[in-house]
């Protein structure tokens, strides 16, 4: 689907869905999630190589890994939409025994998902890993995760970002969903993250800074294979407005 | 009563080392994962064998866990490698997330665990390295009494799917158990048949119960020996039929569980 217009249209579709599951149990995070769901649509109906007929190994497949778990909603909507799993099974979001839990989970075997996320930082040690098996495998696709902005301050997304520059990971985009807002605030009063860009080209990364994370073309334009075909690491700055929600 | 030999002390975290390199030459998929400890690991002779399958990590435990976590995703079985403090507590919340709770097929194997690491001090005698593993959903916890049974368990654990926890120690022990051993995970080895004490021992303790059981023979009282290698699937079954006999039962354990 590469239709911009159709795109659009999803991504209306997305939100509606991000949306009615939040509203139907009334628990959630919609902010997240509302802010990127052009990013996810498309990374999964553009920019990745793909098969929703799931495999865990996802062997000549790009790979994503959604770290920020609570964004669940987005995710669950663009799985379904792009063919993993029902539609109707967006309505069982967060019930009990629910594939959908709140945060993304393996166990119960929901189509799509890799590993467990919710705990904070550790999706892209966990990409790392992902990519590392691609090269083993000599599997020439691509891994992507999406971090949030203020998952920042797990520790752990640093040792990652130190290894992956220091041993050459070169198939891994990470993109950050830089909306400036954590549940107790904004993320410059709560902990202040600095200067981002310069904190990651100074751990060797290559940044790119899409400044509409809401404009499908821009997402598009800069994750094009053309552009990263060069094959250095990269990661996304993707600025996107927090939409308002409540965590209850 | 049974006799043993102890062929030699040697340190068990060496039949770890020699599980990875026989696993290096034959099992293509093992890949290797250590925090800065690759020589107290005696992970270097598979580094010099499999440059490309042997990723060092730097003192990034955190970091270590997840990147084999997703080593599984493309049928890799990764061996992560780092002392057994540093392999559970300190990354307690990434074992159970990106490891337990998801599934993966990582072998998480640790040493210079309890107090018999010694002069390193109590922040490094971790002793709730066993419990904290075993209460982890899916997970499988060994703890081998020697060198050649840490051998037989390496080997053994690349076979089973699944995440597991191996664990051994730093000094030099008794190795007694003979060199070629099949491994059976989750099955207890009855060592010593007896009839008044039953003694359960895991890891280097083992041998002191053997030793135990044949002092208690020259005092006239008939001890059981039951090796309990693995932790977690516990064999219940060896425990409860052995203690039907009239006996009384004794734990050695160089952990809390």
């Amino acid at each position: 689907m590469t239709d911009i217009n159709q795109l659009e249209n999803l991504v209306t579709q997305v939100r509606r869905d991000i949306l009615r599951q939040v509203h139907k149990v009334n628990s959630g995070h919609p902010g997240g999630s509302l802010g990127c769901a052009e990013f996810f649509v498309a990374l999964y109906n553009v920019l990745m190589e793909h098969d929703t007929n799931f495999n865990m190994d996802g062997k000549n497949e790009d790979l994503f890994f959604l770290s920020n778990g609570h964004i669940s909603p987005v995710f669950y909507s663009v799985l379904a939409r792009s063919g993993y799993f029902p539609v109707e099974e967006l309505n069982t979001f967060r019930l009990l025994n629910s594939r959908l839990q709140g945060h993304p989970t393996t166990h119960e075997g929901l189509p799509g998902i890799r590993v467990a996320s919710g705990s904070l930082g550790q999706g892209i040690s966990v990409a790392i890993g992902a990519a590392l098996a691609k090269k083993l495998n000599n599997d020439n696709k691509i891994v992507y995760t999406l971090c949030g902005d203020g998952e920042l301050q797990e520790g752990q997304n640093w040792e990652a970002i130190m290894y992956a520059a220091g041993n050459k990971v070169d198939n891994l985009i990470v993109t950050i969903d830089y909306n400036g807002q954590q549940i107790d605030g904004a993320t410059d009063t709560v902990l202040p993250l600095g200067n981002l860009t310069a904190k990651f080209e100074s751990f060797g990364w290559e940044v790119l800074t899409i400044k509409e994370g809401n404009n499908l073309e821009a997402i598009i334009k800069y994750n094009e294979r053309s552009q990263i075909k060069n094959r250095k690491r990269k990661t996304h700055l993707c600025v996107t407005p927090h939409c308002d929600g409540q965590w209850r | 009563m049974k006799k043993f030999t102890n062929t030699g002390n040697k340190d068990t975290r060496s039949g770890f080392g020699a599980g990875m390199t026989q696993l290096g030459k034959t099992n293509p998929n093992v890949v290797a994962l250590c925090a800065d400890l690759t020589g107290s690991l005696k992970m270097d002779e598979f580094q010099a064998n499999h440059p490309e399958r042997f990723f060092q990590i730097g003192i990034a435990e955190a970091n270590m866990m997840g990147i084999a976590a997703g080593l599984t995703i493309g049928g890799k079985i990764p061996f992560t490698g780092t002392f057994a403090n540093f392999s559970t507590g300190r990354v307690y919340d990434q074992i159970r997330q990106s490891i337990a709770y998801s599934g993966k097929n990582v072998k998480i194997c640790a040493s210079h665990a309890g107090v018999t690491l010694g002069e390193d001090g109590a922040t490094h005698q971790i002793l709730e390295d066993i419990g904290l593993m075993k209460m982890l959903p899916g997970m499988t916890v060994i703890n081998t009494c020697d060198y050649n049974q840490t051998k037989a368990a390496t080997l053994a654990i690349a076979e089973h799917k699944g995440p597991v926890y191996l664990r051994f120690g730093r000094p030099s022990v008794a190795n007694f158990t003979p060199e070629d051993q099949t491994f059976d995970i989750g099955k207890a080895v009855h060592l010593i048949e007896g009839t008044d004490v039953t003694i359960v021992a895991t890891g280097h303790l083992v041998w002191e119960a053997i030793l135990a059981a044949e002092t208690l023979d020259k005092q006239g009282i008939s001890a059981e020996v039951i090796n309990i290698h693995t932790i977690k699937p516990l064999d219940n079954e060896a425990i409860l039929n052995s203690v039907k006999k009239p006996a009384a039962l004794l734990l050695l354990k160089n952990t809390t569980i």
